[in-house]
Order: structure tokens, then sequence, then C-alpha cells
């Protein structure tokens, strides 16, 4: 288990949890990323903002976001 | 603050009261949706604010078979959680204003993403129209939808459209009118399992107990309270028996928490999707073929770790380039019109000399100042339009969020402060996309700081007088020290006046799409239509305020020639103004005439080199040498770095309190005054110690 932040590029994680305040988390899960659901890692910057594909589309999430998802690796390697 | 209504033509509001249909425009951002718009009401549009709102409210009309079309086009949101000022107005306006049709656009390619929304609407209880947009995409994609199966499971009618091509839009607007005022059947699009669907039962018995039925669909008004929305119950709590339908709500929540084992909203949110799910296996019969596209090869390098910001630093340069090389000839054209043409043919009429200088130096020089910007504004909202149809302006956003979450800020905040070289007025309306108060008011803040086009005059004035060797070098220097002291304010306000936590950026990439030449067309013109009817009422009230105290003084008119005549203008009321500031300026080593001509540059920045001209009675060819009698290198240096800082002009002022209020302007206008002063103080200090003159 790991912060998205932290995922490799090309990747593919499940999300376990969102450790955010109330309105950021239900905005994410509604955004499709809904604990459970496994995501793709389409880009990232080093340390700092990350672009995921979720739901057919490409979200771009800063630093601050990409931290507070916490995912687990189903495909890929670190 | 501007209200629609401001902006109708009076056949048009007559025609108000009449019998008309009300259609309103939903989707998410990235979908067409203004493309259909633009289509559906052909560019006759206006636009105004929503109620005490900034966010902006885009109003159009549309007619079919003599039936007129009123098409409201609300934000471009993702859900419709009471969470972002955009979310809630599109809420509420279909809420409160039920209109008679409500069209959602989807993109074909997205379905997942976008069908939720659609629930959403269908939920709330919309006479519903599904725009099935971007249907060419689909297809090249290899998806094959089921247009028919669709709209039987959602139970309202599906339309595909390209919208682009002005596909599907003569039957979409055919089926407003047909299903427009019907009422829509109460449906269960998502059924959420026996025990929440046992409470939404409960709950919504109860809201229709309250006669809460004639507003509000009342299974729409039990899910949002189990899904604890605190906007409804807050509306709830002022309602009569209100707080014991939300009591309920409460202790349902707290019993299916208990059951599902699970948080409710998560939970509800997940149904959803499964639901979409099981609506796409139902309605798609082709999927898309994985494939690498086009548009992960333009971002593999316009995203790039390392190459992503020079790309972007490149893209930016050669769009001002664009601008300012395009708009030369362009403003020297107007240049001539206005201040030699039009100026000239007045002071050489037989009018009386008080109405020829009200004309020529008041009206004439006043609109002039502003159309002289004019083509340079143009083009670079042209060249804006189009680097964010294109889709370039999110990427932009992405690749400089790291530096600008240092600053407390996120990516989006770029975007006006690039707009900002050009001008500050536009500048400061761009910041109504950012969704965090605190941010958009700091971005709002700092816009003034970027040099904006009217600066650059004064710079090459100064530079060219005192430092012709590095005149490029000077001139560069005063565009990093304003993106300087820009992050410098921007940091400080973060830390000590808006302590909000660093607010999230999450933000679409959408595929690069080939941008058409007509939505360009409007969206400058759009803007410059604002920009014109902002800047161009300030700067022309306080052009003639400033005629009218330079003509006259404690001794009353002093004739046209005060212009023109320094010893004369001395003893007008700007020079006695003037003279008041002497002190404060001395030791700076500046004298009245410098604090004259930056009083001007109140107005407008570039008016500053001719009211310099003629305070020191120079014509502009001999300036340069006039001003090396008065001015030093250092006190000239300082001079540039004050006219950079010390305030935003009239009209970027009036577009801070128009988008922030009175407050933040004078916020805006202290600090910067403030700023400026020690700055130069600073400046000279440093340079006398160094051993500068």
């Amino acid at each position: 288990m790991m912060p998205l932040a932290f995922a490799p590029e090309g990747s593919l994680v499940r999300i376990i949890d969102i450790m955010a305040g109330r309105g950021l988390t239900r905005r994410l899960i509604e955004m499709g990323l809904v604990p459970g659901s496994v995501i793709k890692v389409v880009k990232t910057m080093g340390p700092g903002p990350i672009v995921i594909e979720v739901k057919g589309t490409r979200l771009a999430l800063g630093h601050g976001v990409s931290m507070k998802i916490l995912v687990e690796l189903v495909e890929g390697r670190i | 603050m501007s209200h629609c209504d401001t902006w109708i033509p009076k056949a048009r509001r007559k025609k108000e009261k009449e019998a008309k249909i009300r259609v309103a425009l939903a989707g998410n951002p990235n979908v067409g949706k203004s493309v259909i718009f633009n289509e559906l009401t052909g560019g006759r549009a206006w636009v105004g604010n929503w109620p005490g709102k900034t966010v902006e409210k885009k109003v159009g009309v549309s007619e079919v078979d003599g039936l007129e079309l009123e098409i409201v086009d609300l934000p471009g949101t993702y859900s419709l959680t009471a969470y972002s000022i955009d979310e809630l107005i599109a809420r509420n306006y279909i809420v409160d204003e039920k209109p008679d049709t409500v069209v959602n656009v989807v993109n074909a390619t997205a379905l997942e993403r976008n069908l939720y929304l659609t629930i959403q609407l269908l939920e709330l209880g919309s006479n519903l129209i599904v725009a099935l947009n971007m249907m060419d995409l689909a297809e090249k994609e290899g998806i094959k939808i089921n247009v028919r199966k669709m709209s039987q499971i959602l139970g309202v009618p599906v339309i595909p459209t390209v919208a682009i091509k002005h596909v599907g839009l003569d039957e979409l607007k055919e089926t407003i009118v047909k299903i427009a005022g019907k009422k829509p059947k109460t449906r269960k699009i998502v059924d959420y399992g026996k025990t929440v669907e046992r409470e939404i039962e409960k709950l919504s018995r109860m809201a229709r107990e309250l006669g809460l039925g004639e507003k509000y669909d009342c299974r729409w008004l039990a899910i949002k309270l189990l899904e604890k929305d605190s906007e409804i119950e807050q509306k709830l709590l002022l309602i009569n028996n209100g707080c014991r339908l939300v009591e309920a709500a409460k202790s349902s929540r707290i019993m299916l928490a208990r059951e599902l084992g699970m948080d409710i909203e998560e939970y509800m949110v997940e149904k959803r999707y499964l639901r979409i799910k099981e609506i796409i296996e139902a309605c798609i019969e082709k999927g898309a073929s994985p494939e690498v596209s086009l548009s992960d090869l333009v971002d593999y390098a316009v995203t790039h770790r390392v190459f992503g910001i020079p790309v972007m630093l490149t893209i930016l340069y050669m769009l001002f380039q664009f601008a300012f090389t395009v708009a030369i000839p362009l403003m020297d054209l107007m240049d001539l019109l206005f201040n030699t043409y039009l100026y000239d043919l007045i002071t050489g009429s037989q009018l009386p000399s008080l109405l020829k200088s009200f004309l020529a130096d008041g009206i004439v020089a006043g609109i002039g100042s502003i159309l002289v910007f004019l083509p340079n504004i143009v083009l670079l909202f042209l060249a804006l339009s189009f680097l964010e149809d294109v889709g370039y302006m999110a990427r932009a956003a992405f690749v400089i969020d790291r530096l600008m979450h240092k600053l407390g800020l996120t990516g989006k905040s770029i975007i006006p402060l690039i707009i900002g070289f050009g001008c500050n007025v536009p500048a400061v309306m761009a910041t109504r996309p950012i969704e965090d108060e605190d941010d958009r008011k700091v971005t709002a803040l700092v816009v003034p700081l970027m040099s904006c086009s009217a600066r650059l005059p004064v710079y090459l004035l100064f530079a060219g007088a005192f430092f012709p060797a590095y005149q490029g070098f000077i001139v560069t220097s005063m565009y990093l020290l304003g993106l300087f002291l820009a992050i410098g304010v921007a940091l400080i306000f973060r830390k000590l006046v808006f302590r909000g936590p660093t607010s999230a950026f999450i933000m679409e990439l959408p595929p690069y799409m080939i941008p058409l030449a007509k939505n360009i067309k409007l969206k400058t013109w759009e803007r410059t239509k604002r920009f014109l009817f902002k800047a161009g009422t300030v700067i022309l009230v306080g052009m003639l305020l400033v005629w009218l105290l330079s003509v006259t003084g404690p001794q009353g008119f002093l004739g046209s020639k005060a212009l023109e005549d320094a010893t004369l203008l001395e003893k007008s009321w700007v020079g006695i103004l003037g003279h008041l500031f002497e002190g404060v300026f001395k030791p700076l080593g500046w004298d009245w005439r410098a604090a004259v001509a930056l009083l001007f540059g109140f107005i407008a920045k570039e008016i500053v080199v001719g009211t310099t001209a003629i305070l020191y009675g120079a014509t502009e060819e001999n300036l340069k040498t006039v001003l090396n009698s008065v001015f030093t290198p250092l006190t000239a240096y300082a001079y540039m770095a004050f006219v950079l800082t010390y305030v935003p002009c009239l009209a970027t002022l009036a577009a801070i309190k128009s988008e922030l209020g009175w407050k933040y302007m004078l916020l805006a206008l202290v600090y910067e005054l403030a700023l400026a002063y020690f700055l130069a103080l600073g400046i000279i200090f440093i340079g006398k110690f160094i051993g500068f003159r």
C-alpha cells in the first residue's frame, strides 16, 4: 500500500482509501475514484502532479491530492 | 455587478413576456456544450452573471417554427453535489427555475464518466433530453452505441449529434419543442438495494406529507438527505416541520451505516457507477479499440517531466510574439487615426476652444488610448482561445502545478497570470474558473504585477534615454522583477492574509482537438466586447476627469493651453497635486513633474510617456535629452520600477472591484503603492551604496 503519488508510470493500481476531508473525498469518488476500483497511472512528474485514467477520461491530480489517495499495485513494478 | 438584463436589446425584452420555451444546457466540461450552445443560438447570446455570483451566465435565443427558445448555458460540471459554486448554480437553476427542458450534452467517447451527471439529472426530476455528442469521434474509435436502447433504459429521448458539423441539431431542436412542458415521470433510474430503498421510500413519503412535492422531486430529496447534503438540510430547516425530516434522515443514515458496514455516500456513488456499467454494457455493441493515439504522442512531449516547462515557455513566447508583432502596424494605424488625424481635425476646426480641447484632449485622446491597444488585445485573446480550444491550457496548468504549489496556489492560476502580460483587465476576469476562493483572490491581487503591454512604452523611453547600450537587458529586467514580486507577494498573502489550506488540483485533460474557427471567433469577440465595455468606460471617464483637473485650477478655467504649457499646468489642480506629492518623492530624487506624470499614469500607464513630454516642455524626439538633465540613471531605473508596480490602472482596479469587491480593490491599491515606494527607495539606497549616482 502506498500513496498514489508514488505509483509508477504505466501501472494499474487499486484504490484502497482516500484520506482527505469530506468535500475533497466526495469530489474524488464522484469523479470515479471509488475505493475498490482500478485506475491507470498515465504519467507522473517525479514527486508532483500525476495524470491518471479513470472512467474513460484523463485526470490531472496535484501532488497534495495524490498523496491523500492510498492505493495498491495491481500490475506493474515499482 | 453587471446583470444580464442590461445586455438585452429592447425588442427582445418586450418579447420576454410572451410564451417561450426555456431550455437549460447541462453537461461535463469539454463535451462540446458551448459548440451546441453557439450552433443553437447562432451567436445571438449575451453574457452576464448569475445573481450574486461571479460565475458567468450565458443566455441565448433560438427559434423553431415561430416558437422562441431561451437557452441558458449552465456551468460545466461533473456532478450536482453542492460542493462547488458551479454545481450549486446548475442544480438550483433546475430546481428553482424549472426549465421546460434540460438538454444534457454527453461525450459519446467517455460515457462512463458522462452518464454520472445524466443519472443525477434524472434523479433531480428534470425533463431531460440526452444529446449524444461527438458521435463521429466515437465511431472513429470503433465505439458502436445502440441509441434506441439507451433511450429505452434512460426513459428519455437520446439524440446522436456531431455539433461541430451541425449534425443532429435540428432533430434536437424539434425534440426540445416536442417534450417541452411535459411533466417528467418519476423514474427510479438507480436501484440502491433493498435496505436503502426502504429508507428512501420512508423519507420521500415524509417529504410528500410536508407538501414538498410541489417544488421538489421527493425521491431526489430523500436521496440528497441520505447523502447529507448540507444545502438541502439548511433549506429544510427554514420550513415548517422541516427539521423533523432532517432528523429522520439523520437516524436513517446512522442505521444504514451500521447495516451496510460502509459510508453511505460512498455506497450510493458506487451504486450509480455500477448502474452506469450496466447501461453501457446493454447499449454499447463494441468498445473502443485500444491504441496509442495522437493525443498520447503529443502529451509525451508537452507534459514531459523535464521538457514540459521549456515547451510551455516556447509556446508562450510564440504566442506573445504573434500578438505583438502582428499588432504593431495595426496599433500604429490606430495611433495615426486618433492621435494625429482626428486630433488635428478637431484642433484645426472652428469650434470654441473649450469644446475643442474637451473633444480633442478628453474624448479623442481617451478613446484613442484604449483603441491603440485593441489590436494587441484582440490578437492575444485570439491566440489564447486557440490554445484553450486545442486543449493546451489544461496541460500548461498541469506542467506548472508543482511550481505553483510552492506558492500555495495551483496550476490553474497560471492562465490569468499569462494573460496579465498582455493586459491586466482580462487577466483579472480570467481568474473566474479557479474554484478555491482564496486562490482566486490571491491570483487576482498579484495579476497587476505582471507587466502588461501598456507599461512597455515607459520602459522603452527610459531605457533608451539612460541605458542605450543595455536597453534589451533593462527592459527584460522589468518583466522579471514583476514576476518575482508577484511570487513574493503571493507567498506573503498566502501566509498572512489568506491562510486557508492549499487547495486540491483536480483537472480533466481533454483529448487534443482541432479547434473550430467559428468558436474561436465567437470567444474572442465575446472577450473583446467585455474588455471594451469595462476598460472603455472607466478609462474614458478617468481621462475626462484628468482633463478637467488639468485645464482648471483654483483660479478657475486656465484654458486648453495648460496641457501644452508646463508653467500654466503648474497652476492647475493637477499641478497642485503634483507639488503636494513632491515632498514624498524627494528621497527618490523626482520632482513635481515626475509625480504628475505618475498621477496621469493611473488611468493607463502608457500615458506617462505623453505626459512626461508635455510637462518637461519637450517633443517626443528631444525628450530623451531633456530627461537626462533631470534624472540620473539610478533615479530613472527606480522610476521604471515604480511605474511597474505602483498601481494597477483604473480599468484593472475596476475589474478587481467587480470580481472581488471594494475591500480587495483597496487592498490591491494600498499594497501596490507601498510596495512601489519601498521598492524604488530600496533601489536608490542600494544603488548609491554600490556607487551609482
